[in-house]
């Protein structure tokens, strides 16, 4: 049973905290993230890589918004639907936003049950998860047939800088097309928890590493990532 | 074979669940706090602050929620310093991305209503 020692080296005599954990850490000649399964310290190095993606679309919707001469468009009234005769500015986006964030919620208990062993609590969860994933890009894909009807293109729109089409295609486009890889990756994680693979130690068909419930954490890792995105759009974008 | 994989399970190092099981009800309350953020800076815009109070509690509401959910969801609150500031620290160099391009893009309006008058 030498193979389960690949992916868990670290000891488990005590490690220094603070300062001096990190200088012995990073120093030790060894693996430097102790404690984590390196499957989980790349997924954090992607999603670092990932926000510097981000930070660039919301920098540079920032530069051109700031630099332009014509007036930006109003997000909260462009946003705003008619529910039952009530006029609500910026409400389907403030749905979204729950969405995202109560899939969030799901995802996290979904990790917890994953280490627990309840296989089907975790599936459970894992597949609400993916619903409200599902959800969001639905309500995603509802709010852009509205805006492309009333005429907001990628180098215009009636209302005001043309750059607002352009920025808010790229930016929720991208955001959206996470969420979509994110939604086919916890179908597949669901289904693999479903069939006991995390318990049995199968190796995965890509990668043929030993099955393990730490993949639920690390596709968790991602899931936030996305609803963290959604926390800087919502508020950059739409509420500024 | 069960048997071996509940015995592999045991010896597996116990260090790297360690920290990572925590009570449902910590999940719940960061949810509940999720929305309740969520629903405060929806109402910044519901009822039109303007100016720097809407600036300030756009971005405040913004980052808790960003805190809680890197902090407990993706629990980088009980991971080693030395992934934590790993992956934490990069991300502050874009503040300096952010002061040059505020710089140059105050410039491009400058130079804009200078030379086509538009405002």
């Amino acid at each position: 049973m030498t193979h389960v020692a690949m992916t868990n080296t670290s000891d488990s005599a005590a490690l220094p905290q603070g300062l001096d954990g990190i200088v012995s850490d990073w120093s030790s000649d060894q693996r430097a993230f102790k404690n984590v399964p390196w499957g989980k310290a790349m997924m954090w190095i992607f999603l670092l890589s990932d926000t510097f993606i981000f930070s660039i679309f919301l920098l540079s919707y920032m530069t051109v918004r700031s630099s332009t001469t014509v007036p930006w468009p109003n997000s909260s009234e462009v946003f705003a639907l008619e529910i039952g005769g009530v006029h609500l500015p910026l409400i389907l986006i403030a749905i979204m936003t729950f969405v995202l964030i109560s899939s969030s919620g799901t995802m996290a208990m979904a990790v917890r049950s994953g280490y627990q062993r309840h296989r089907k609590t975790t599936t459970i969860l894992l597949l609400v998860t993916a619903l409200l994933g599902a959800a969001f890009v639905g309500m995603q894909a509802f709010e852009w047939t509205k805006l492309i009807t009333e005429g907001v293109r990628p180098w215009g729109n009636p209302w005001g800088a043309p750059q607002f089409g352009s920025t808010f295609f790229m930016i929720t486009g991208f955001h959206g097309t996470h969420v979509t890889i994110g939604v086919i990756f916890l179908i597949i994680v669901a289904r693999k928890v479903w069939r006991g693979d995390y318990d049995r130690g199968t190796a995965g068909f890509f990668t043929s590493r030993k099955g393990n419930y730490e993949s639920v954490e690390i596709m968790g890792l991602y899931w936030h990532f996305v609803d963290l995105v959604w926390v800087f759009i919502f508020a950059l974008f739409y509420l500024w | 074979m069960a048997q071996a994989t509940a015995q592999v399970e045991s010896v597996s190092d116990p260090l790297d669940h360690e920290g990572q099981e925590h009570p449902i009800k910590l999940y719940l309350v960061v949810w509940g706090w999720l929305f309740v953020l969520s629903t405060f800076s929806y109402l910044v815009d519901y009822f039109q602050f303007e100016g720097y109070l809407r600036w300030s509690l756009i971005l405040v509401f913004m980052m808790l929620k960003a805190g809680l959910i890197v902090a407990v969801f993706m629990h980088m609150a009980w991971e080693r310093l030395a992934l934590s500031y790993a992956i934490l620290l990069p991300p502050l160099l874009v503040l300096v991305f952010v002061g040059i391009m505020v710089l140059e893009s105050d410039y491009t309006l400058w130079l804009r209503t200078i030379f086509f008058g538009t405002s």
